[in-house]
């Protein structure tokens, strides 16, 4: 059975859900204390939530945390880690994935619906979407400015998007540099996204687009 | 050695600054002809150490900013 680590780290909040949308998706998943250790896990998800409560700079402490070396190594392992929300800010903050979240254009928290186009189909959690599909996902974040001085250190995997999948500034919620809304290491195998796919990972949170996210993460470790 | 240090913390030159142009607004609001608030985070802390200006300089660079988006200045005296 293919066995995910969800890491949580004092201040976390979004743990149990992404347990649930794991699970949904056919997977086996542990929330695990970031004191404990996720050696024996095929995968790690790090939550959205406001770790050591966004002291410093949203993400900063958590990534300094020795779980982070952890991850380090299975990544380096080619397992898929993915960072929601925080666990962007996280993962970016632990110099896994280049560039920085600053905060929201616009000062303030924002909680709200939007479009996203996947626009990189080959990663471990995006390869069950149509290239160019448009999915709705929620955001709720008050730093997920996306900035990198040269986006071709990464690589792009969802845009903020209006419904038909224009790239467009109107579209773009908190400022990020070309509407980036998550983006993956060279390799594929880190993902780092601002929208919560684990906020629509069933139809009664009024959207399933998410749950690719998890299926495609749990098939690709069984594959 | 004991140290007393004082970091400064800022964004970049051209990045924007969202919580400065906040205040920078509601000081303008009560007519004060402010032009460019930035908020740089100012840490003061005690250091012991045998070579403060490279632990400093390495805290900066690890922790207290993100070397791609902030700049950091220092002064370091003794304690």
């Amino acid at each position: 059975m293919v066995k995910f680590a969800v890491v949580v780290f004092p201040g976390t909040n979004c743990d149990f859900e992404t347990v649930e949308a794991i699970k949904r998706a056919g997977g086996k998943a542990e929330r695990v204390w970031y004191k404990d250790s996720i050696k024996d896990y095929d995968g790690v998800v790090i939550p959205g939530g406001f770790s050591y409560a966004d002291y410093l700079r949203a993400g900063a402490i958590a990534a300094r945390q020795r779980i982070m070396e952890e991850i380090r190594e299975l990544a380096e392992e080619g397992r898929p880690i993915l960072g929601i929300c925080n666990g962007f800010q996280i993962l970016t903050e632990a110099g896994l994935l280049p560039g920085a979240l600053r905060p929201n254009k616009i000062p303030r928290f924002l909680c709200k619906w939007v479009h996203l186009k996947v626009v990189d189909v080959r990663t471990p959690f995006t390869y069950l979407y149509e290239e160019g599909e448009v999915v709705r996902m929620p955001i709720a974040h008050a730093e997920g400015n996306y900035y990198i001085d040269d986006p071709s250190k990464v690589r792009i995997v969802f845009q903020y998007s209006d419904e038909k999948g224009s790239i467009t500034e109107e579209a773009n919620p908190n400022g990020s540099v070309l509407n980036i809304a998550g983006v993956a290491n060279m390799e594929g195998n880190i993902l780092g996204m601002m929208p919560h796919p684990e906020r629509a990972s069933h139809y009664f949170l009024g959207s399933e687009d998410g749950l690719k996210v998890f299926k495609g993460m749990v098939e690709w470790v069984r594959s | 050695m004991r140290w007393r240090v004082r970091v400064l913390v800022r964004l970049k030159e051209g990045l924007n600054d969202p919580e400065g142009r906040v205040i920078g607004n509601a000081l303008r609001n009560l007519g004060y002809r402010v032009e460019e608030l930035r908020v740089p985070k100012c840490f003061e802390f005690i250091l012991e150490s045998d070579n403060p200006e490279k632990d400093v300089e390495e805290m900066c660079r690890r922790l207290l900013a993100n070397p791609l988006i902030h700049t950091w200045e220092y002064t370091i005296e003794e304690w």
